[in-house]
């Protein structure tokens, strides 16, 4: 064999197999998931979460001090503390969790509650047919429908994989609606908005789809 | 094959091993590596990210650096050394018989580049391209979601730890190793002694002339 074509052989190979690596490195990845103990999680982060902020830094909001506001289009605005939360009926569910930017981690365990537990609390208006998100995070929010908000596996959660929600995923309370990409998912809420129509948050102002369905949005398919 | 570019003497007792469009090209190339990786690393592990945050700013960071590596490198391809490239590249790619054994730990004279550098180069290279086409794929998939890759994530995650490892080897052949590390003068001055390169690559510099 010619001494050149070992090496070039050798490249090409290479970008044969990372070619096929784009298609099928998941399959890798979960694999690698598997194998790689837990205690390596700071320099391997196998479990597939990567943390994305808007900010300067990540918001730290006390348990003790943390209030959530819920107002707009409701009787009776008030505010919530953590432990009344909690107080709401408990559900807990498994799903899995899609970022528009490609990765996904599978079976999150999450525990809260429903919204519609929430609004009974608050009487929202007859108009009112959006549900506004806010972050503490300065200049993040996003709105779903009511009816996106209502259907079976959205939740506003304040536990995660058996423990508190941890703070890089949105301690103390964020929104969890499986068929929609993560930036629909708010993280760190801290008011909620009851309005007569959805309005644009900030990654639909930069860009993205207001209707975020996970496999038939932004550029996927009709965003409806 | 080309013939392997002969041994030029600088000065006395110094031979040119590297050209100044290689040279530039290692530069360009480790200075752009050393960003990407920084930001990327950022990017990728959540305690970094949650510690710097930003992450509009490190992500602007990380794209831009990355095309301008692309567009240095290009620019150093359409302006420089073309031929010299081409020819070291040739030697890269040429495994002889001598360089099989040298791999499998047997001893065998090695010309300009030993086979553990020409290894390390054709991997250099393949994982570049590679970092490139899935960060592109990563880029695009993110602005519309019908041309995002399963595996642009996980291949680029791989290939970060991939060079990560190569790196740390090639920074201790060319910072620490004694019988090595000479040839760190090589790719920042361009030439090397004489004497060394007849030891460490007698069949580039011949020791009969």
């Amino acid at each position: 064999m010619n001494d050149r074509l070992i090496g070039r052989a050798g490249f090409l190979g290479l970008l044969g197999v990372g070619t096929a690596g784009l298609f099928y490195g998941r399959n890798v990845q979960d694999f690698v998931g598997r194998v790689v103990p837990k205690q390596l999680q700071a320099i391997v982060p196998t479990d597939g979460w990567r943390i994305y902020t808007i900010g300067d830094s990540v918001p730290n909001i006390s348990p003790v001090s943390y209030r959530l506001a819920v107002g707009g289009m409701v009787d009776g605005p008030r505010t919530f503390t953590l432990d009344d939360l909690k107080a709401l009926k408990r559900v807990e569910q498994i799903s899995t969790f899609h970022c528009v930017t490609g990765w996904i981690v599978n079976n999150v365990h999450w525990a809260g509650f429903r919204i519609k537990d929430l609004l009974d609390e608050v009487k929202p208006h007859a108009g009112a047919t959006a549900i506004r998100f806010v972050s503490a995070e300065p200049g993040y929010d996003d709105s779903l429908t009511l009816d996106q908000a209502m259907l079976g596996d959205v939740l506003l959660a304040y536990e995660m994989d058996g423990g508190p929600l941890p703070r890089p995923h949105g301690a103390p309370l964020r929104l969890v609606i499986p068929d929609m990409y993560g930036y629909k998912n708010v993280k760190w809420i801290t008011r909620i908005e009851l309005l007569p129509k959805p309005t644009a948050g900030y990654w639909e102002q930069h860009g993205y789809d207001v209707n975020a369905w996970v496999g038939r949005s932004n550029g996927n398919g009709p965003s409806a | 094959m080309g013939p392997v570019p002969e041994a030029v003497t600088t000065r006395p007792g110094y031979v040119r091993r590297f050209t100044v469009t290689e040279r530039i090209v290692h530069w360009t190339h480790a200075t752009a590596f050393f960003a990407l990786l920084a930001t990327g690393l950022v990017l990728y592990l959540p305690s970094l990210s949650v510690w710097i945050s930003r992450r509009n700013l490190v992500k602007n960071i990380h794209i831009w650096t990355a095309v301008a590596w692309a567009v240095a490198l290009v620019a150093v391809f359409v302006v420089g050394n073309r031929r010299a490239l081409r020819d070291s590249w040739r030697e890269v790619e040429a495994l002889d018989r001598d360089d099989r054994r040298w791999l499998v730990g047997g001893k065998a004279k090695q010309g300009r580049f030993n086979a553990g550098q020409k290894v390390n180069v054709i991997l250099t290279v393949a994982f570049a391209v590679l970092f490139a086409v899935s960060g592109f794929f990563l880029w695009l998939g993110e602005r519309n979601t019908t041309y995002r890759l399963d595996g642009a994530v996980p291949l680029h995650d791989a290939l970060m730890f991939a060079s990560l490892l190569l790196l740390v080897g090639h920074l201790y052949l060319a910072v620490i190793h004694p019988s090595t590390r000479h040839a760190l003068r090589g790719i920042t001055r361009g030439d090397v002694r004489e004497d060394w390169a007849k030891k460490q690559h007698s069949k580039w510099v011949n020791p009969d002339q």
